[in-house]
């Protein structure tokens, strides 16, 4: 099958250039069928619309919390009636938390992130003309669209959005009774995930299908660049675990809807006993994390592909353990499809089965350790070339390392007894997979930015801006909310005045805002940044970071079908850079690089990594 | 004023950044135009990262400094104490680790940064190093799940042995109930479809069970010293969840279920407020209250500590709200305080003997 694929490109190589003078301007920007033109209309709307709700919505709710009660204008000026006087109210808070989490999750950190770099780089690392399945891929982006819409729409209903937290447990999910946002608002967001899902699972076969059948001639899987093994492996287990949450949610839909119990049991609830009869409310948490955990890695494995490549780039250095960062990709894939239980040691689960789930999650350090181990490594005896790309890469390790550490208390059934839904919790969880994913994803923005916008290249010095202030308040925000965590203050409350043993925390709440408020400021510096370059950025040379990978033997100029005459053929693997021969010289005289394309020179060993 | 503060820091954050755009600007020699990192880029990023490093550690310092005293104080239950000690091992790992792996990456994104001419070391693989910490962290996590399993299990056994007290936990939107199974320690059926609120039979009691009529309701947990307390734990409405922080204790509530957890309560209330960090911790909070009373602003009552139950799991507008007092004391204090209250049978089946009858009628 797959040669047959091969052939087939090959030999319609020039008559994809027959087609596109017919393209028009809905066809080339609208409903186009080009993986580079999705990639950017997934960023667009994936992590600069959404993204910017998302962010902004967490400075509102971070607000609250530093000074809670507090009137604010721009409370009113936003939120409207939900906050009288300028005074936040409780409904509104649980859906700004709910979207919030939604939003950064699914939205920007799964389809965002995925589709933007999957798309980007999946034909032009592998070496084809497009995505297996140009049509699927423009079908997936419109249905992700769609979803988007319909998640915004429900910011505005009457009732407000849903607001049972991004985890929508019922029955607090299922009954408007039990919750406001629990009436259309949630029906909007049920509506939504699902065309997400459907979005996700055409993107992500698409993906697998081009990885495993249009590699070019010499691009075995172990010639790979790393982060085409990252989106590969990461859309299996997208097609593997999303359907669960759609199964979920369409039980969820059932039970809402048309009076089954698959999640109810005994609720007496405003007065009155419901007919639901025999459900568990415990059967949707396993339905829920059964994606809920691999959604996880979902989101971190892309960007630590992304990392991977960028480190080894600007290293000029071989990534270290080449195999070892595969093996590590796909033992943590699999250990992430059965871990789902430890986000439910104290659901009233049968304690044996908690047991397990420590087992199996603290085993998911190991890969986890060598990863980070073997980054560190590679930047050793390099000669790091610290483009903004390259901190937010270093960044990610150093935030993944902190957040993954705390993991290890939150894995253990017996220490999660006590700091469970904390804010041990969610400092955790920012760190190693919110904020890593967001390096890794800004990372992947300045380093291949011109490859989407034609060689241009983004400002660097506002890059190093960019960078500083978020790395500084990303640990501003996310350390101290560790000893919020440890002093027992729970997750998702509205305020803390409640119970005066949390009343001296004031102080790190407040300190806690500011770094976040400041942290929201830098991100504008990105948005600036990426707008700018995008109109008038100074176009720079074709292969502006000296790397080896195919996507820089393009030219800057965009063309469907990527390269001008024939797909160019692999003779090695991705990570040549500053190999030598026997005499210490460069494989290429004066060229710390050699590129995938260039074969093997006489004498040169194509080492066994 | 805060917003005015607020907005201050802002213009100043802004400032800061317009600054720092211009240092980065000014630290190019000449005006180039290139946005590829040059040697002097690689120079400041390089300085900065190990500078990072500082930060890191001197964020971590000063946390523990300004912070450390806000963490929950010395277990008060029997399986706190491995609890303790067991997080205490597992932070001593993670900060170990921390500090090392922090360390190497910044410091070698420092040492290494890029000059001109440098060359890097071609070096792709050592199936020794890697051997070498895939093993290690086998081992350490080996040690720790096995301590952990082990403690898991012991903790999470709710056995009838020692005689434990045994009680319910009521949860709904928002608020807590504790029934005491009474004379007989067993808890009689109950049910949300037997609720009936006329009688007050708030947490549905099956008026059937004789076991129900010596249940004793109440508003406010009182559980007596050294002796172990089997909670069953039931819900009313959606999800919450019994989070007794003091005593390293949480399950959670689900409606269709009744989960449970165990443990024994090793200090009273009274013993509790003389530990030297509650004592600390009072003494700060009060200060704060005694500000906020002498500014006339809300929440200002002086405090005194209480073991706490809260609600820890989000179950709507108030879920922040959602708390109970638990006390501690001595069983003659317990034994007094508990023949104070009402049984079931007391409070709802002989006054409601008139209802009954009216709606036999109907």
């Amino acid at each position: 099958m797959s040669v047959t694929a091969h052939a087939h490109v090959d030999d319609h190589a020039h008559d994809d250039h027959g087609h596109h003078h017919k393209e028009t301007f809905v066809t080339k920007y609208i409903f186009s069928q080009d993986h580079k033109m999705i990639a950017k209309q997934y960023f667009i709307t994936g992590v600069l619309i959404m993204g910017f709700l998302g962010i902004a919505m967490s400075l509102l709710f971070r607000m609250q919390l530093a000074w809670p009660g507090e009137s604010f204008s721009i409370f009113e000026a936003v939120l409207g009636k939900w906050a009288p006087e300028g005074v936040m109210d409780a409904d509104v808070y649980l859906a700004l938390v709910t979207i919030h989490g939604t939003l950064m999750v699914f939205f920007v950190l799964t389809q965002g992130l995925s589709g933007t770099f999957s798309n980007l780089l999946i034909p032009l690392q592998i070496g084809a003309r497009d995505m297996a399945s140009g049509f699927m891929n423009m079908l997936s982006f419109w249905m992700f669209f769609v979803s988007c819409v319909v998640m915004v729409a429900s910011l505005f209903i009457e009732a407000g959005p849903a607001a049972a937290g991004w985890t929508i447990y019922p029955p607090l999910s299922a009954l408007p009774m039990a919750q406001q946002g629990s009436g259309l608002g949630m029906t909007l967001w049920l509506v939504s995930m699902a065309i997400f899902i459907a979005s996700s699972l055409l993107g992500s076969l698409n993906y697998v299908v081009t990885v495993i059948n249009l590699r070019t001639k010499g691009m075995a899987m172990t010639r790979l660049p790393l982060t085409i093994w990252a989106f590969f492996v990461t859309a299996i287990i997208g097609i593997i675990s999303f359907p669960v949450l759609l199964s979920a949610a369409l039980l969820l839909i059932m039970d809402r809807s048309f009076g089954t119990s698959f999640f109810l049991s005994d609720i007496f609830i405003q007065g009155e006993v419901l007919h639901y009869q025999g459900g568990s409310p415990v059967l949707f948490e396993h339905l829920f994390w059964f994606l809920g955990h691999p959604e996880v890695y979902i989101v971190l494995l892309p960007a630590l592909g992304i990392t991977s490549e960028i480190m080894s780039t600007n290293a000029r250095k071989p990534i270290f353990g080449y195999r070892a960062m595969i093996a590590s990709i796909l033992a943590i894939a699999f250990l992430s499809t059965i871990v789902w239980g430890h986000h439910m040691f104290i659901s009233g689960m049968n304690p044996f089965l908690g047991s397990v789930f420590t087992f199996t999650t603290l085993l998911i350090a190991i890969p986890s350790a060598v990863k980070a181990f073997n980054y560190i490594t590679t930047l050793w005896k390099g000669n790091l070339q610290l483009n903004p790309a390259m901190l937010f890469s270093i960044g990610l390790v150093s935030t993944f390392i902190t957040g993954g550490l705390t993991g290890i208390i939150l894995g253990d059934s017996t220490l999660d007894i006590n700091v469970h839904d904390t804010y041990f919790v969610v400092a955790h969880f920012h760190l190693v997979m919110g904020i890593s994913a967001l390096y890794g994803m800004f990372a992947g923005v300045y380093h291949w930015f011109p490859k989407m916008f034609e060689g241009k290249l983004m400002n660097k010095n506002l890059g190093y801006v960019h960078f500083w202030v978020t790395a500084v308040c990303a640990y501003g925000v996310f350390f101290p909310m560790h000893f919020v965590g440890m002093a027992g203050v729970p997750r998702r409350y509205y305020e803390n005045t409640a119970f005066p043993m949390f009343d001296e925390l004031a102080d790190v709440q407040v300190l806690m805002t500011v770094f976040a408020l400041i942290a929201g400021a830098a991100q504008l510096v990105f948005v600036y940044n990426f707008i700018h370059s995008v109109f008038y950025g100074k176009e720079g040379p074709q292969n502006p970071w000296k790397s080896t990978t195919l996507e820089w033997t393009t030219g800057n100029k965009h063309i469907h079908g990527n390269w001008e005459g024939p797909i160019p053929e692999v003779h090695r693997w991705a990570y040549d850079y500053s190999k030598v021969d026997e005499n210490g010289e460069y494989i290429i005289p004066g060229q710390d690089f050699v590129p995938q394309i260039v074969p093997l020179q006489k004498d040169e060993e194509e080492l066994h990594h | 004023m805060t917003t005015v503060l607020i907005l201050a820091v802002l213009v100043l954050v802004a400032i800061a950044i317009w600054q720092m755009t211009k240092i980065f600007e000014l630290s190019q020699l000449k005006a180039e135009t290139s946005q590829i990192a040059n040697d002097s880029d690689n120079q400041t990023n390089g300085y900065l990262l190990f500078a990072f490093l500082i930060f890191i550690y001197a964020i971590t310092i000063f946390s523990f400094y300004n912070y450390g005293k806000f963490l929950l104080p010395e277990a008060a239950s029997a399986h706190g104490d491995e609890y303790d000690s067991l997080m205490l091992v597992s932070f001593v790992i993670i900060f170990f680790v921390q500090t090392i792996t922090q360390a190497l990456l910044h410091y070698f994104g420092y040492k290494y940064r890029g000059k001109k001419g440098n060359k890097a070391l071609f070096y792709a693989d050592n199936d020794k190093l890697e051997f070498i910490w895939t093993i290690i962290p086998v081992v350490v996590l080996a040690g720790l799940i096995l301590w952990g399993l082990y403690t898991w299990t012991t903790i999470m056994d709710v056995n009838d042995e020692d005689d434990p007290l045994v009680v319910e936990l009521y949860a709904q939107q928002f608020g807590w109930t504790a029934r005491y199974a009474g004379e007989d320690n067993v808890l009689g059926d109950a049910n949300v479809r037997m609720i009936d609120i006329n009688k007050a039979n708030i947490l549905g009691l099956d008026e059937g069970d004789s076991y129900a009529a010596d249940d004793v309701v109440v508003k406010e947990l009182h559980l007596p010293v050294g002796r172990k307390v089997n909670f069953k734990m039931r819900s009313q409405d959606v999800l919450h969840s019994a989070y007794m922080p003091h005593f390293r204790a949480q399950m959670n509530c689900v409606p269709g279920m009744i989960t449970e957890f165990s443990f024994t309560p090793i200090y009273t209330t009274a013993e509790m407020r003389q530990n030297p960090d509650i004592k600390d911790k009072v003494r700060r909070t009060n200060e704060i209250r005694s500000e906020r009373a002498a500014n006339g602003e809300p929440n200002s009552d002086p405090w005194e500590f209480d073991y706490i139950l809260l609600c820890n799991k989000i179950c709507g507008k108030s879920h922040y709200n959602m708390q109970m007092k638990i006390v501690v004391e001595t069983q003659e204090e317990y034994e007094k305080w508990i023949a104070d209250q009402g049984t079931f049978a007391e409070t709802v089946l002989n006054q409601g003997d008139s209802d009954t009858a009216m709606n036999g009628v109907q």
